[in-house]
Formats: structure tokens, sequence, C-alpha cells
């Protein structure tokens, strides 16, 4: 489902005289349908970085992230910005840490999303909204609500209800688990079963070893691509 | 399966005598795609928005829009009529001071149904229905639609702005600093009724503002200028997430946190 070849990143911070900070070089990593796995290594090490690079949100310098779109190999590193677009509507979904939303939309209409701009009816799509959130023990009181106002724990659950309602082909788990307490923590570990279940090709970041081995298949740690300062 | 562009901007080149405007901007728009154009005052937003709509002659470039028709035409090479036609139907322009895009001294039902008149519609009770339709779609009481614009405060202006231009169903819309001057509670009704709007109609936007978080809710890429050129474009989240040039970078690392 997903093949990276030869990935390298730097960051280059023009404000603080142009510091360059490498991160990693040099990954070679593939992805199979009904993989999960865990993306390793000390904070810092990259491991978000690398995830939002195959999300094509940080840019690429080196190598190549092929993705499985549909019956299609996109390559996210040089693909143009509408075929992004449709890779991320379409096959991948991203659960980040942060929740990003414009104030005042309410929060079922935000889980409804995904699935509306896969072409779902409104109605089909607020229904399986309501059940995604009604599981991951949102009160049905604050679905009119804008999660903004909501407690941590709560808009990373809406976030994750947004990631999981679609059944991408390919889910990227930025920290699922952190900060949530251990009923809503084992929802969402049966919700990465299931899609390990459906063929879905899972690749996440959990801190927390229970959690990894509970749902994952094997692990990838990214210290050992650590690029050093000297290039 | 790539879809042909609606509008092409190629070499784009404006000069304010030795002055620069905008430089050598080439850009795709996409059917359905919205583009925002971000950088500091007199980076040259403004200038390329009114030169790519039409407004203010290039020096040098050209820009090709897809009509209906599936051609693409020369916008700076159409006739009188042609370009009044599609000023009229197929794009629409939303200025920053909602009292540029309004006229003020008729009502706001009158100000709604006049790009209707203007395509043909004759029937004043279907004018007038069309009217009070898109009063509400843009949150506005539809017993006002006999006041006079003057009459509404600055987000109702705003809004009304917005229903008078998408009214006759453009394909292509220019925004100019559309929450500009608007406070933040009525900005963000205001996204949000935007964001809708583009997302049901499948409108082609180009909007230029200097809020990065304005920029972020509303485009799917974003183009950064500096000095008239533009220094860094792609994909919105990419851009401000991981941005590349030294000015986006310092544009990025500028904004103020809440």
């Amino acid at each position: 489902m997903l093949r990276a070849e030869n990935v390298a990143k730097s960051f280059t911070l023009h404000v603080q005289d142009s510091t360059v900070i490498p991160v990693f070089k040099h990954i070679n990593m593939t992805l199979k349908a009904s993989d999960c796995v865990a993306l390793t290594g000390a904070s810092g090490a990259g491991k978000s970085t690398f995830m939002r690079m195959i999300y094509a949100n940080y840019i690429c310098q080196e190598g190549s992230i092929h993705v499985r779109h549909g019956s299609d190999w996109v390559d996210m590193v040089s693909a143009a910005p509408h075929t992004i677009l449709d890779v991320r509507r379409r096959t991948m979904g991203y659960v980040s840490q942060f929740l990003r939303v414009i104030p005042r939309v309410p929060t079922l209409d935000i889980v409804a999303e995904p699935l509306k701009t896969m072409g779902i009816s409104e109605c089909n799509a607020g229904w399986c909204a309501a059940e995604m959130l009604a599981r991951l023990n949102i009160p049905k009181a604050l679905w009119s609500l804008s999660p903004l106002t909501f407690s941590g724990g709560e808009q990373q659950r809406v976030n994750i209800a947004r990631g999981f309602v679609a059944e991408y082909p390919i889910m990227l788990l930025d920290e699922p688990t952190a900060s949530l307490d251990a009923d809503n923590r084992a929802v969402v570990l049966d919700l990465i079963r299931e899609a390990n279940a459906r063929g879905a090709a899972i690749l996440g970041i959990f801190h927390d070893e229970a959690v990894r081995e509970a749902v994952c298949t094997s692990e990838f740690d990214i210290t050992r691509f650590r690029a050093a300062n000297d290039g | 399966m790539t879809p042909t562009p609606l509008l092409n901007v190629d070499s784009l080149t404006v000069r304010y005598g030795a002055r620069i405007g905008c430089q050598d901007v080439c850009f795709d728009l996409y059917p359905g795609e919205v583009l925002g154009v971000v950088g500091e005052s007199g980076s040259g937003k403004s200038t390329l928005l009114n030169a790519v709509s039409g407004q203010l002659a290039p020096d040098s470039g050209k820009v090709l829009y897809k009509t209906r028709l599936n051609e693409p035409s020369n916008i700076y090479a159409m006739t009188g009529p042609d370009g009044r036609i599609l000023m009229r139907t197929d794009w629409a322009f939303v200025h920053q001071n909602p009292r540029d895009g309004l006229r003020m001294s008729v009502s706001a039902g009158a100000n709604i149904g006049e790009r209707l008149m203007g395509v043909g519609w004759r029937h004043y009770g279907e004018i007038r229905t069309a009217g009070l339709n898109w009063l509400e779609k843009v949150e506005i009481d539809e017993d006002r639609v006999d006041d006079l614009p003057s009459t509404f405060s600055g987000g109702m202006l705003q809004r009304l702005q917005i229903a008078r231009n998408l009214v006759s169903k453009p394909r292509l819309v220019f925004m100019d600093e559309p929450t500009g001057g608007l406070d933040v509670s009525v900005q963000a009704r205001l996204l949000d009724l935007l964001r809708g709007l583009v997302a049901d109609l499948g409108l082609s936007v180009m909007i230029v503002t200097h809020d990065l978080a304005v920029a972020r809710l509303l485009s799917h890429r974003l183009m950064v200028m500096q000095g008239g050129r533009v220094v860094e474009s792609g994909l919105t989240d990419q851009v401000l997430d991981d941005p590349q040039h030294p000015y986006s970078q310092l544009l990025v690392s500028s904004i103020l946190q809440v």
C-alpha cells in the first residue's frame, strides 16, 4: 500500500542564520494491507516528521513515497497538489494530535465531512458520524456544538472519529491514544483492529508500550536513520 | 483523468511606472479549487488579483480562461460585450470594502436582483424570490429585503455583497480580503458561510488575504508573494507547516498565538 524509498529530511531555518537541522536520511519502508506498524524512536527522532512527509504536509528533499491510490501508484513527493488532495480524500487518513476546525461548525458536521467529500449523501454521512461519536462516548448534547470549547480528551476523540469514520485504505495515526482514559483507549484499539481486519494499512506512533503490543504487527525504529550534523 | 485548468495565468507582469506591481506570475486554477494568495501589504497581492480578474491591464503576460464553451480565451483579447458577459455571469468579485461592490442607494433586494436582470431575468416575482432565498443563505433576515444597505452593519454588508455576487451562479470568484475589517465573531461566521457555499456550489476561488489563519481554513493551495513575485507555492498546509522560502518562514513565525 505504501513504499518509502531513500527518504531524507532536513529543516533549514532561514530566520536563524540558515541553520540546517538534519533529521534523517535513507529511510526505506513498506507498508502492506492489514499491516499495523508502530513507528518508534526517541522524542525528536522524526517520527511525526516522517508521518507528515507521507501525508505530503512536509516536503521531502530526497527519495520517493509511493502510495497505492485506487489502482494507481502516486508518488506523494512529486505529485501535483490536486492529486495529493485526491489521495487525502479517498485513500489516506491522518489523525493528528491537534484538531483544527472552523469556529462555529458543529461537531457532527466536522466528523461527517470526510464522508461528504467522498460523495456520500448528507443523511448517510450524518448517520455514520453520529454512530462514531456515540462509540467514542461523546455525549449527544455536544454534537451540535463546535468542538473548540471541548476538553483536550474530547477534542482528540472528535479527531479520531473524523479519522476513522471514512474507512480509508491507509491510515496514519499520530498518538491517537495519548490523553485518553482507559475506556476510550479500549474503543480506539477496537477501531484500529477493525480497520486492520477490513484490510487497512496502518502506520502509528504510540508511546504506550501496552498499546503497541495490543494492536501492532511490527515496529519500525526510525532512530537508526538519524542524520549526523556533518551531513 | 487530470482535469484541465479553468484559469491559466502565464508570466503576468504589472508595472506602475518604474515600480513593480507583480512580476512573472504563473499559476493554474482548477475547477472547484480555492487558491489563497498571502503576503504583507505592498507585496503585490491585490495588483495580481486585479490583473487576473481583468480590472487592470498587465504590461505583459496573459490569462487564459476556459469558457462554458470549453474554449480557452485570452481575457485581455476579449471584446467589450464578451468581457461584460463574463463579468456579469461567470465571474464575481468580492471587494474588501463591501461599499465598493454594492450599490448603496438601492435596496438589499435590488442589489441581489441586479445581476439576475443583467443576465436576462425579467419576472419581478422570480427575482424577488431569488433575492429572498439568497438573503436566507447569507443569514440576513428576510424582512430586511427592502432596506437600504446603508442601514446594515459591516458584517451584514459583506454578506450582502457575497449574495449579490453569487446569485448569478458564477464559476469563478475573486475575493480581496473578504474578512478584513470584521470583528472575529462575524469573521468566523463569514468563513463558515464562505466555505459552505464554495463546497456546495463547486466554485473556483482566488482569495487574497494577509490573514494566514483565513488562508488555512479556506484555501486548498497557497501562493506566498513578496515584492511582486511569488516566492513559494504549494498545498496550504505544506506551505504553512513546512515553509521553505526565508520570507514564508518569517511570515509563518510572525503569527500571533491566541
